[in-house]
């Protein structure tokens, strides 16, 4: 969900932009994390863990911690938490280490 | 390769500060920031500053960090790179740099290093569910992007960090259904927790997170009490039914370039970790490496930017480049870091200083 | 307790609250500031010399409640939004409260709004007399309240609005 009104902050209009989610069309700001525009469509599982397939979501927010690898445009461990997200994205759910196409 | 007077690595509070301050002395500088915009975690912050008018106090940390972005792109001698992450420095003195997909050498005559911090975690049954967050993912999420991360949220800390963000987090609408901390004490600023609590949040020291719950995602948390030895009290259960928790439980120095680069460490719990030994100047036992910020001990953002003026101030000093008004701009920084740590508050820290200063400039 | 759950007692307040002297001369400001934190600007704001700082600014600022007038330059001004104007001359048993609020939608002139005190509970209700956007993004209300509420009252909420 997105904050509609801030008492602080103002933030600024980006154009809205299509991607896909494991398939399925969703919208989102363009330039901003691909994981900010998942979280708006309330999406927040974004891996599976490598051993256990445990779920995983975005921990970080800022390229340190390596929870939110995802399987973006076919290219597996992007950290959706820092990138940018561009028109027309395949993003998909990540399980275990991920394969290369 | 190319040569560069000033390399500083990290490009937030300490970082602008110390890039803009060795650019004013007549430094070359090449600002390299690992994200795609400059400003580290003081764009994220929407509260006013404490301290006094040299630090911008009243002032909206994202204010500040706009006013120290402008001085940067005023200043013709720093040159920034963002999208560009450090990725060792050798003792040939060799700097080498990814941005974007290419690979760089460097030769800087002096380094200042203000990585930094990252956020810790906790142990807990369930820590790994989507849903639980940093606190400082919540600030990126919310106050950058202007997404909610959840609709109803569970604080962990009652530090700074922990009251500040439950208020931004109420601010966005979510809703806050209680700070908890660990500790008898709020360690934050009481005019912080004083905010939230007009709000109706509870805060709850001396409790715990048993565990979380939830399957696929964060449905909910059980915290218990802890008794005076942190043991967990039986029968002391309660579930908070969340979709959002948020930990504040401290931060550790991003110290790896300094420990690649050689420099002396020393673990100082007071200071978030292993930090390095520096001497006034901030240089570290390494001469042509100073530090400022987090990375050298994790502080409020105000000391950051001091910090980063007076390692700014001094690398540019030691390359030689020198200005009419430099010692007492000098002094009336180091006047402004000591009043700024003079309160009972930074006791701990001052504390933590003792074990890693230098007696001698390098 | 301040250290403990966040809100202060009824020793902390006793010492920052108006003596009845004061209270019957008009508005003056109330510095719930309680710790010492390095921090100034409210002695920057005070136009009238009220609030000093003494040497070092961790310690807590100095105020003197006769060269106050409530004025509520302050009020927005307090980093820690722990300063607040009471006036208990505003009418035969009804207070005047000047309140820092930092949340949105806000509230408008003649609204009646639900008022909170320190813990967050409801008190009673108060009435916006003004709404003063500030340039810096405190915004401070003026609330009427009965006199009896005016030392409790700290924050409001919107009607059938839900925050914690």
């Amino acid at each position: 969900m997105r904050i509609e009104n801030h008492p602080i902050l103002a933030f600024a209009d980006a154009a809205t932009v299509e991607f896909t989610f494991n398939g399925q069309a969703l919208s989102g700001r363009e330039g901003e994390p691909i994981a900010a525009a998942l979280h708006d469509a309330g999406v927040r599982v974004l891996r599976h863990s490598p051993r256990y397939h445990r779920p995983r979501g975005l921990f970080c927010a800022i390229g340190n911690c390596s929870s939110c690898l995802m399987t973006v445009n076919g290219v597996p461990n992007i950290r959706v938490c820092v990138e940018p997200l561009r028109a027309g994205m395949t993003v998909e759910t990540q399980d275990g280490k991920g394969r290369l196409a | 390769m190319k040569e560069v007077d000033i390399v500083v690595i990290g490009g937030g509070p300490a970082g602008l500060s110390a890039a803009v301050h060795a650019a004013k002395m007549g430094a070359g500088v090449l600002l390299l920031e690992r994200s795609q915009a400059l400003g580290g975690q003081l764009v994220k912050q929407t509260h006013k500053f404490f301290g006094s008018r040299q630090e911008f106090a009243g002032e909206r940390g994202f204010d500040i960090a706009h006013t120290l972005m402008e001085q940067i792109a005023q200043q013709e001698k720093i040159e920034v790179w963002t999208n560009a992450t450090a990725l060792g420095y050798y003792p040939d003195g060799v700097l080498t740099v990814k941005r974007n997909e290419n690979f760089r050498t460097f030769r800087p005559r002096k380094l200042i290093v203000a990585t930094g911090a990252s956020e810790k975690a906790l142990a807990f049954p369930n820590n790994d569910l989507p849903g639980i967050y940093g606190a400082g993912a919540v600030q990126t999420l919310m106050n950058l992007y202007g997404v909610m991360p959840a609709k109803r949220v569970l604080m962990v800390g009652a530090g700074n960090i922990g009251v500040i963000v439950a208020y931004q987090l109420l601010q966005a609408g979510v809703e806050v259904a209680a700070v908890i901390e660990a500790a008898p004490r709020i360690g934050g600023y009481w005019v912080h927790a004083s905010k939230i609590r007009r709000c109706g949040v509870p805060i709850l020291t001396g409790h715990t997170i048993r565990q979380a719950h939830g399957t696929t995602q964060l449905t909910g948390v059980t915290v218990c009490r802890l008794d005076e030895k942190w043991t967990m009290i039986p029968g002391t259960d309660t579930l908070f039914e969340v979709d959002g928790l948020c930990l504040a439980v401290g931060l550790s120095p991003l110290t790896e370039l300094l420990w690649q680069a050689g420099c002396k460490m020393n673990f100082v719990p007071e200071l978030g970790g292993y930090v390095p030994w520096r001497n006034e100047y901030l240089q570290t036992t390494h001469k042509n490496v100073y530090v400022a910020g987090d990375v050298a001990g994790v502080e409020e953002a105000s000391a950051a930017m001091v910090e980063g003026k007076l390692a700014g101030l001094a690398a540019a000093f030691a390359l030689n480049h020198q200005t009419a008004d430099f010692a007492a701009d000098y002094r009336a920084a180091k006047q402004q870091l000591n009043a700024l740590r003079s309160g009972p508050l930074s006791a701990k820290v001052c504390h933590g200083l003792c074990k890693v200063m230098l007696e001698e400039a390098m | 307790m301040l250290a403990i759950d966040g809100t202060a007692t009824a020793e902390d307040l006793q010492a920052v609250l108006p003596t009845p002297d004061r209270r019957r001369r008009g508005a003056v400001a109330v510095i719930e500031c309680f710790q010492e934190i390095p921090c100034n600007p409210c002695a920057d704001a005070c136009p009238r010399g009220a609030i000093t700082m003494p040497e070092n600014i961790s310690q807590r600022p100095v105020f003197d409640p006769d060269k106050c007038n409530g004025c509520g330059v302050c009020v927005g001004r307090c980093p820690g939004l722990a300063i607040f104007v009471v006036d208990y001359s505003y009418g035969e048993d009804t207070a005047l409260l000047k309140i820092p609020y930092e949340f949105r939608p806000l509230p408008q002139a003649g609204d009646s709004v639900t008022a909170l005190d320190r813990q967050g509970a409801a008190v009673g209700s108060a009435r916006v007399v003004k709404v003063q956007e500030q340039k810096n993004r405190t915004t401070i209300l003026w609330l009427a309240v009965t006199a009896a509420m005016a030392t409790a009252v700290r924050n409001i909420r919107l009607s059938g609005e839900v925050r914690a």
